[in-house]
């Protein structure tokens, strides 16, 4: 605490040189905590701005085609993202599909169903699971979890359920479904604890009354908080999606570097982000290097509409949820 | 719950079963995914814990990697590297988010605090490789990759991270503190360095070791910014080192199996050093609110 301060006698005027160095220090400390927070805006609209100026060249080249435009080819220098987006597109699609249900589940049982004592533990434990870097994931994912899914798995699948043309092709340690589980796992601490936050915010005079009324638990879930929170969970899935696109490294771990547009889960693949994460060192062309900023161009654009979307669907639920209470 | 016991017959209604049937699977199926995702955590935290453990010797803590064909050596230059790179980083990212934050709780109006805190948001959910990309662009193109441009990538990325934590800490600072400051003729800044902040210190802390514990898992920024090092241990920031995330990310995509090893052991350093900073600032954190708000 300022001792000095409170230790200035009342009924003496303060000196004037002891006022003006505190009006000073209030505007030194405003302008200096706000020229942080202005250089966060700053960077962040560097960032933008440098990723483009970088893809400039590919983008004035191969123009907006090079979005629709399948293959890699560095020998003609002729890049297109078509492919990439597509692996991006399902890696995390699927992902996402097991993923939501699962974290809903998690959220709902740490919020509901968990013992008291042992409630913040298994949070805390799922929490962690968020804490283990992407490369560590990938190491297991690359030796541990995918001669499983090759040897187990993507086998089983195929013999029950190969009509389906997502478990046709065959069996690999590698491939888009190992780097749909990596992304699972990375996605389901992410999105199940946000989840257990909007159910543990939901009134519990509603849960209760569901209840008075002879609901069981989960027909007082299915009918008031579902719906109560249906927007803040589709913000997380959206934030688990930002995530799964945006993931390099592990994904570049299990993938293995395929290319081409399959149905098949069991193939190797590439998005966008591995891609990029593969050729880091490898580029040898400027205009190859310009295609590669590309694809970080078409990644950041993609992520910051996932990510706006699904914060103006937070803050839009957490002004509605005080705006009720 | 089970009031509703079929109109006063003591035999339960088909109806009434099929509901609680259903009540009784929806809840199998969610502690079955609880306990799933437990599962996974000790299933990749045991295998790395079983392969790497065994790989960790003295030698690999000390030298650095042998020579092709030979056995042995280890990680030294990985080690100081991965420490030069995140402590450099968090040196960068720790004052400016403090400075952000206190704008966003202490100065900002309303508006243009909500922008500030939108602004991070978006930051922090930005792909960690293109901020990677950025750094490139913006530092390493024409003169080339150095540990302190890496250490830069991973600022922005704990920017955030430190701004968000240090603003939820002194958002529970109580007011009465302020006023009572403000009250005894102190000054806004006064206030602010010599009440607010003091109060949030251990928050701020346990806020920072978050960042830093997931700094140090970070790969993708390094590709770009500090790769390509020489096999030896150097704590010049100037110069480009190995680090722990990006050695093991290469090792793991090597075919032979000593490499695999030596990726293993390093898992196990990277994921001991990261539980445990996160576990015990986690506790902190908790122990640290509950003081404050009650």
């Amino acid at each position: 605490m300022s001792a000095r301060v409170s230790a200035v006698p009342s009924t003496h005027p303060l000196p004037e040189r002891r006022r003006i160095g505190d009006r000073f220090g209030d505007l030194f400390l405003h302008g200096l905590t706000g020229a942080a927070a202005a250089a966060a805006a700053v960077l962040l609209g560097a960032i933008a701005w440098k990723i483009f100026q970088l893809a400039w060249p590919a983008i004035t080249k191969f123009g907006f085609a090079f979005v629709t435009r399948q293959g890699w080819d560095t020998i003609h220098s002729k890049f297109g993202a078509l492919d990439l987006i597509w692996g991006t597109a399902l890696t995390s699609f699927v992902a996402l599909l097991i993923a939501t249900p699962v974290s809903i589940a998690i959220g709902l049982y740490l919020s509901e169903l968990a013992p008291r004592g042992a409630r913040t533990v298994i949070a805390s434990l799922v929490e962690l699971l968020a804490a283990i870097p992407s490369v560590v994931l990938g190491l297991w994912g690359i030796l541990v979890l995918g001669p499983f899914v090759g040897t187990d798995l993507e086998p089983w699948l195929h013999r029950h359920l190969g009509f389906i043309p997502l478990f046709g092709g065959s069996p690999e340690n590698a491939g888009m479904l190992v780097a749909i589980l990596v992304l699972t796992i990375m996605i389901v601490p992410i999105t199940s604890s946000i989840c257990r936050e909007l159910f543990l915010g939901v009134p519990t005079e509603l849960e209760q009354g569901a209840i008075a009324l002879g609901a069981t638990r989960w027909e007082m879930v299915r009918g008031v908080i579902l719906p109560y929170t249906r927007t803040g969970v589709s913000a997380a899935v959206l934030l688990g999606f930002g995530r799964a696109i945006g993931e390099a490294i592990a994904v570049t771990q299990v993938i293995g570097a395929g290319h081409g547009i399959h149905w098949s889960l069991f193939v190797t693949g590439d998005t966008l982000a591995s891609k990029l994460a593969e050729q880091y060192q490898g580029a040898v062309s400027n205009i190859q290097i310009a295609s590669l900023v590309y694809l970080a161009a078409i990644l950041l654009v993609i992520s910051l509409l996932v990510n706006l979307t699904a914060l103006s669907i937070v803050r839009r639920f957490s002004h509605e949820r005080t705006g009720e209470s | 719950m089970a009031v509703d016991s079929g109109r006063y017959a003591l035999t339960l209604s088909r109806r009434t079963r099929r509901r609680k049937l259903v009540n009784l699977l929806m809840q199998s199926l969610a502690t079955i995914a609880a306990l799933a995702a437990v599962a996974v955590l000790a299933l990749v935290i045991g295998s790395v814990a079983q392969r790497g453990a065994s790989a960790l010797s003295w030698d690999f803590f000390t030298k650095t990697a042998a020579t092709f064909g030979q056995g042995g050596g280890g990680v030294a230059n990985a080690l100081v590297g991965s420490f030069v790179i995140v402590g450099l980083g968090t040196a960068m990212a720790v004052p400016v988010g403090i400075l952000i934050a206190l704008y966003v709780s202490e100065f900002a109006p309303p508006g243009v605090g909500d922008l500030a805190r939108l602004v991070l948001d978006v930051l922090n959910g930005l792909p960690s490789i293109i901020i990677g990309i950025f750094v490139y662009g913006l530092l390493v193109i024409g003169s080339g990759q150095a540990a302190w441009k890496g250490s830069f990538a991973l600022a922005i990325i704990m920017l955030p991270l430190v701004a968000r934590a240090t603003q939820e800490v002194l958002a529970l600072v109580p007011g009465t503190l302020r006023e009572g400051a403000l009250a005894l003729g102190a000054s806004r800044w006064r206030t602010v360095l010599g009440v607010v902040l003091p109060t949030s210190v251990g928050g701020i802390l346990t806020g920072t070791v978050l960042a830093v514990a997931r700094a140090a898992g970070e790969t993708a920024p390094l590709l770009f910014t500090t790769s390509i090092a020489a096999n030896a241990v150097t704590w010049d920031p100037r110069q480009p080192v190995l680090s722990i995330p990006y050695d093991i990310f290469v090792l793991s995509e090597s075919a032979d199996p000593a490499d695999h090893a030596r990726a293993w052991a390093l898992g196990f350093v990277l994921i001991s050093f990261v539980l445990v900073t996160s576990l015990t600032s986690r506790l902190l954190l908790v122990r640290y609110r509950k003081r404050l708000e009650g």
